[in-house]
């Protein structure tokens, strides 16, 4: 390094660069936004029917209630484009109205809204409403609806639904070892920190909403469909997202009531869902019940691996979560089955939550590797080892990266595997029983297309702009680094500007894709400044295209999670006291912010394997649990030592960075290494996840005192 | 719904404010006094986000009403900086990166700065295993007695490392 010349600074562990307006509460979220003349509050009236039609919406007593401005029904809602089209490319941009016809399609489904001075006075006014409804019977149970469920096709990421090699049912039948497992896992719900919100604000013809939203063109897509105005007449700025996890891909009807109503009362109108309202009117992400089937030769190699799958979508929807996903990567095995089955039920809509598809598919898959090595009394690591493959084993493409091996095999040496005692139930701390458990992470790595401009300001400052989100993942800081790199500048003279539609298209934040994409264009772009900045070019723009990750190649990230649990001899309450996670995730672009990525998946991990829960009322197709006291996610006790290791790993034939996902890699398998682990301090083998501590009791009552 | 008048001090900052006695202290805080750093999550007190201090003690802004505030000292995340620095426990938190989206993370921190006076106190927790002596501040303490602040994100690990760096006084 010349004398003078800072560090590279992609890679280095540097503050995030947004920390300080976080930690100060000066980062503005999308209900904060202090508009002119001051914003209206709007309040959504929901339905107490899952299925049916709005009779009749008497509004007499709001409309004259204080304060109230608007109070809108199916009976004088504006015209607008039907939901949909249920099949439009990108999902997420579909048209979402709001009180367009008087059709109920799950619980708590919009059928009022109210728009008054205040927050106070529009609520009062929306508990005057008085809604009438005709209810039809509906289909609420996934498990009934088994026998029926369809055949989708595909699933949501566009793969086949159903993948086949070899011959699955006879190599099967003929394994020398086998399991076969029927495991479920629960609705579970993204619960984001922040409410999903917006303010809309018209000027003349031009709608602006400050939302919180993972993307940005495709809510500006999907709310000019909606209202049937050309697209450029939508600004969508999301500047700070207080979490999403996948439920703020999709908008919702925040945004559109809340354009509705600055239309009609002419001021600007802004919204938040309450918590309650969130578990009906956002998505969640779905039930499922997984049949595994695993066989093997007397030397622990897979012969026969089959993963069936059902999972639940809105009847109107078409939403089939990936959950085989990871199973058609991670071992080798001859003769291949998996099959996803959809039902589609009157529950509201599932989509997308943190690794959809491999968060539960690896629930399942990993705890039932697990069992196999039990079966063959190996080692779950060697077994895993022992299934490791340099070829993608159901598309026939070489990996361009893969390190599952080097990472069972160090992370087994870091968490002292060695110590681990295979008979169950072996190792005691007072009335805690004691168990060590191991899980393979896999999480496939996609590029999107994204575009960004980057600019030299007269004072020699780089300002960087893109149609890119950061929800809370580090995407100010790592667009930081790799700007100031590759402009050879320091960091704190670069600019990231993010979360305006005004700024070039990108595909935003989702599916471990928005590091590496946006990053690529930033990269692009100041590729092209620095080679014109002779020629007196002062800004340019880079894309990327999915067309940039070399497809003669299979792209995932991997790793292997490690667990210990404490199972309470009497009570079955489970404490993780450690974990460590070893990825492989190609280059990391900020290794501070990523640790931080890797904790927030395994925390997730430990919250999926023990308390994360919804359940359906069957009598009303209602999810039970509406708040955050009754649907359980992990708290700072929660949870106990995180370790978090990453391999120097480089990937010639990834993204143009080198970089790979690690949104979503750290959940991946992390609940499993703790069910696994239970196993080991018990023998309790848990398959209805969580494993609440009803679950161990019977177990439990079987060991000495 | 008549309006009352009261006077709500802030940060130091005497408000005088005419209010609708329906009104949150949460939402006096980000409608009417536009300090909107105090965070709305679920308005039910399950989450933290709008944690705040009140008379030193901090509570869930969303449970109480504004009107039943007059003369109280409230402290918000806007009012723990002193002279254009950042109060010790904001540093920490993004030198740890206790934090993500950030929406949880103003909660967090007038929490653990109340944390911190609570043990000075000698407050015992769920955690302590000995009431009768003054408790020891254990990770396990830390993350007991933060266990009111939801974070989505999962910073916990990292919240809890800020937070003992300040309470040992200087960086890690």
């Amino acid at each position: 390094m010349a004398e003078g010349k800072l560090a590279d600074p992609i890679g280095l562990p540097l503050d995030r660069v947004d920390g300080q307006l976080k930690v100060t509460g000066r980062a503005t979220y999308a209900f904060e936004y202090a508009t002119q003349g001051g914003a209206a509050y709007g309040v959504i009236v929901p339905s107490a029917i899952a299925k049916g039609r709005v009779v009749a919406v008497d509004v007499q007593e709001a409309q004259h209630a204080p304060g109230v401005l608007l109070v809108l029904t199916k009976d004088n809602a504006p015209p607008q484009t039907p939901w949909g089209p249920v099949d439009l490319p990108d999902r997420f941009a579909r048209a979402e109205p709001a009180l367009d016809s008087d059709e109920v399609r799950y619980f708590g489904f919009p059928v009022a809204f109210v728009v008054a001075e205040t927050f106070e006075e529009a609520n009062a006014a929306a508990a005057l409403v008085s809604v009438r409804c005709d209810s039809l019977p509906g289909q609420y149970d996934l498990h009934s609806a088994g026998p029926t469920a369809e055949d989708p096709g595909h699933i949501s990421d566009g793969a086949p639904a159903n993948s086949s090699v070899g011959d699955f049912e006879a190599a099967f039948a003929t394994a020398p070892v086998k399991i076969e497992a029927l495991y479920t896992t629960p609705y579970q719900n993204q619960a984001p920190m922040e409410p999903h919100a917006t303010m809309a604000v018209w000027e003349g013809q031009m709608l602006t909403v400050h939302t919180s939203a993972q993307l940005t063109t495709s809510p500006q897509e999907g709310l000019a469909r909606t209202f049937n105005i050309p697209k450029e007449n939508v600004r969508v700025v999301t500047r700070y997202i207080g979490g999403g996890f996948g439920s703020k891909l999709p908008f919702y009807v925040d945004a559109t009531l809340a354009a509705i109503g600055a239309r009609i009362v002419g001021r600007p109108v802004k919204l938040a869902m309450t918590r309650p309202q969130l578990f009906h009117m956002t998505t969640h992400r779905t039930a499922s019940e997984q049949r595994l089937r695993l066989g093997a030769d007397r030397d622990g190699r897979l012969t026969a691996y089959g993963q069936d799958a059902l999972v639940q979508c809105a009847r109107f929807d078409n939403y089939t979560e990936p959950v085989c996903g990871a199973a058609r990567m991670l071992y080798a095995a001859p003769n291949r089955l998996t099959r996803h089955r959809l039902a589609k039920l009157d529950l509201p809509r599932s989509d997308s939550m943190r690794a959809p598809g491999d968060a539960i598919g690896l629930l399942a898959l990993e705890c039932a590797m697990d069992e196999l090595a039990d079966a063959l009394g190996f080692d779950p690591v060697d077994l895993r080892l022992r299934n490791d493959t340099e070829i993608d084993p159901e598309r026939d493409r070489p990996f361009a990266s893969r390190h599952l091996a080097e990472a069972l095999r160090l992370g087994a040496a870091r968490f002292g595997w060695d110590k681990r005692i295979a008979k169950p139930a072996s190792v005691r701390d007072g009335r805690w029983l004691i168990g060590l458990g191991v899980a393979s992470a896999v999480r496939a790595d996609v590029l999107r297309s994204a575009t960004a401009r980057a600019r030299l300001e007269r004072d020699g400052r780089l300002t960087v702009e893109l149609a890119m989100t950061d929800i809370g993942t580090g995407t100010y800081t790592i667009l930081t680094q790799v700007a100031a790199e590759a402009m050879e500048l320091p960091v704190d003279r670069v600019t990231v500007r993010l979360g305006d539609t005004r700024f070039p298209p990108t595909a935003g934040s989702g599916g471990s894709f928005g590091a590496a994409t946006s990053s690529s264009a930033v990269l692009a772009a100041c590729r092209k400044l620095n080679a014109g900045l002779a020629l007196g070019l002062t800004e340019a723009e880079g894309s990327v295209t999915p067309a940039d990750l070399d497809d003669t190649y299979a792209h995932a990230g991997f790793g292997a999670h490690f667990a210990e649990a404490a199972v309470h001899r009497d009570t079955g309450e489970v404490r993780v006291r450690r974990m460590l996670g070893v990825f492989a995730a190609g280059r990391i672009l900020n290794a501070k912010t990523a640790r931080s990525q890797m904790i927030g998946g395994m925390t997730w991990g430990i919250g999926s394997a023990l308390i994360e829960e919804n359940h359906v009322d069957p009598r009303y197709g209602s999810f039970v649990n509406q708040d955050l006291a009754s649907y359980h996610v992990a708290v700072n006790a929660d949870v106990g030592s995180l370790d978090v290791m990453f391999l120097d790993e480089a990937d010639p034939h990834g993204s143009p960075l080198g970089s790979k996902g690690i949104g979503e890699l750290g959940i991946c398998g992390a609940g499993a290494a703790v069910i696994n682990a239970i196993h080991n301090a018990t023998g309790a083998r848990i398959r209805d996840m969580p494993a609440t501590p009803d679950k161990l009791l019977a177990t439990l009552e079987t060991l000495d005192a | 719904m008549h309006n009352e008048n009261v006077a709500l001090t802030v940060n130091g900052r005497r408000h005088a404010l005419d209010l609708d006695p329906r009104v949150t202290l949460l939402d006096a805080l980000r409608e009417n006094l536009g300090m909107t750093g105090t965070k709305k999550g679920c308005d039910q007190g399950q989450c933290g986000a709008c944690t705040v201090i009140v008379n030193g003690q901090r509570i869930n802004s969303c449970l109480t009403l504004a009107v039943m505030h007059a003369g109280d000292e409230i402290t918000t995340i806007e009012g723990l900086e002193e002279d254009g620095n950042l109060h010790p426990m904001q540093a920490a938190f993004v030198r740890h990166d206790g934090l993500q989206c950030g929406y949880c993370t103003p909660g967090q921190i007038c929490s653990a700065v109340a944390l911190l006076a609570e043990h000075k106190a000698g407050w015992p927790s769920y955690a302590t295993a000995d009431v009768a002596t003054a408790p020891v501040l254990t990770d396990g303490e830390i993350a007991e007695r933060m266990s009111g602040n939801v974070c989505r994100c999962s910073a916990y690990s990292n919240i809890v490392s800020a937070i003992r760096d300040v309470a040992e006084g200087g960086r890690i």
